[in-house]
């Protein structure tokens, strides 16, 4: 750009910095009240004055023309920076691209000043800076969105990793709270889990706790009942617990058929039944004792 | 040929897998046992499964098969050591292999033999043969 003939922007952007930086900032913070996310003054400042000295110094360069160009690795990383912060913060997708948008009007005002009455060049130098800073609004909006995209990516393989976890509650007795509805997907997932946790923890007893599942339908007692055969295949018993009143009764509704699996009403009672399969009671020590202790022992 | 060994271990019959189970194998096994099992008077077969990390239908089905098998013969089976990607598999085919019993491994399996036997036969209902 500095090349190009009757181009002034190089010179206008290096000698004026600091006024263009000074009006940038003015409209910047004056729509301060309407941004969703939070950023402070002080940072938009430090973010705006790092944006602009790159942007002087890459007009300096080759072929600084075209917004791709290696003259702009710099400008374009630091955006591609920007963008990501903005969008975990919070900041809607317009709102982090108005950012660099913004930037024309001050900078605009001091090129038609620094070109007086030539109207050919003015408009010559308008239209570069135009393309220049469009093409870097769409990129933040581009990295703004990939962001974005990461960041539910990541969420769905948590939720996925985190709503099936498989706990040992006792010698040889597996908890599985379900939390969710349970499609295909999560029922291979928990399957998996659970039988490699019988494995792991010698266990004989599963209890699958199904408070957290918001509707049994057809197709989830059909899930269930899967992932009770395979346990039962590894040589492993399963106890259906936190069946809902409300649950019970679509279940019977529909007609589903639990077939012989165990089922109790809260994982307590399941519980309570693991243990007497394994031969286990729970018994106080002290009968009157300030602070009841509560053991397990062989019945035996 | 490969052959499947069947170990007698008191009153029952101890099978384990450790090769990859192919369909004629499958075939011979059930014949073997069945003769094994009325030659020893068996009252248990304990099947270990713990190396087979593939399993197809038709070995499926012939697990069943050979339990029932060995049901005609008074003989309890008990299937144990099944790996989990084999018990989602046979889920997935559809077999639940109603009627065979499985433990996680073969000492369980072994103390599930004895309390099977001797709630089916009680404790002098050893036949004396």
């Amino acid at each position: 750009m500095a090349r190009s003939t009757g181009s002034k922007i190089a010179p206008t952007v290096r000698e004026q910095e600091s006024d263009i930086l000074q009006d940038w900032l003015r409209s910047q913070l004056a729509a301060v009240r309407s941004r969703s996310g939070a950023i402070s003054d002080e940072a938009l400042r430090d973010d705006s004055r790092r944006f602009l000295s790159r942007f002087s110094q890459a007009l300096g360069r080759d072929g600084a023309d075209d917004g791709l160009a290696a003259a702009w690795d710099e400008t374009r990383a630091m955006l591609g920076e920007l963008s990501r912060s903005r969008a975990v913060q919070g900041f809607s997708p317009a709102e982090t691209a108005s950012f660099v948008f913004s930037l024309k009007r001050p900078l605009f005002e001091q090129l038609s000043r620094a070109h007086g009455t030539d109207a050919r060049a003015l408009s010559d130098d308008i239209w570069r800076v135009t393309e220049l800073l469009d093409g870097f609004g769409l990129y933040t909006i581009e990295t703004f969105q990939k962001s974005r995209e990461e960041i539910i990516a990541r969420q769905q393989q948590e939720m996925l990793e985190l709503s099936t976890p498989v706990t040992q509650i006792w010698d040889g007795i597996l908890a599985v709270p379900l939390i969710g509805t349970l499609d295909s997907a999560r029922t291979q997932v928990v399957m998996e889990n659970l039988l490699t946790a019988i494995v792991q923890n010698e266990a004989v007893i599963a209890i699958i706790d199904i408070t957290g599942v918001p509707t049994v339908d057809t197709l989830v007692a059909q899930h269930l009942l899967r992932t009770v055969s395979a346990a039962r295949l590894m040589g492993a018993e399963c106890i259906i617990s936190g069946i809902r009143p409300q649950i019970a009764q679509t279940i019977v509704h529909l007609g589903v058929d639990l077939g012989d699996i165990e089922t109790k009403a809260t994982l307590a009672d399941a519980l309570r039944l693991g243990l007497a399969r394994r031969g286990l009671v729970v018994t106080q020590r002290h009968a009157a004792g300030p602070a009841p202790v509560t053991t397990a022992a062989a019945a035996s | 040929m490969d052959q499947i060994p069947i170990l007698k271990v008191h009153d029952a019959l101890l099978v384990s897998i450790q090769v990859d189970m192919h369909d004629r194998l499958a075939m011979q096994l059930q014949d073997d046992l069945t003769t094994r099992i009325t030659e020893t008077h068996a009252r248990g077969v304990l099947i270990d499964i713990s190396s087979l990390d593939v399993v197809d239908s038709f070995i499926g089905r012939m697990l069943g098969n050979i339990a029932a098998v060995s049901r005609i013969l008074d003989a309890v089976t008990v299937v144990v050591g099944m790996q989990p990607a084999v018990a989602i598999t046979l889920v997935e085919l559809g077999l639940q292999l109603e009627g065979v019993r499985t433990a996680l491994n073969v000492e369980r399996g072994l103390a599930l033999l004895n309390e099977l036997l001797l709630v089916r036969d009680g404790v002098d209902g050893i036949p004396a043969r």
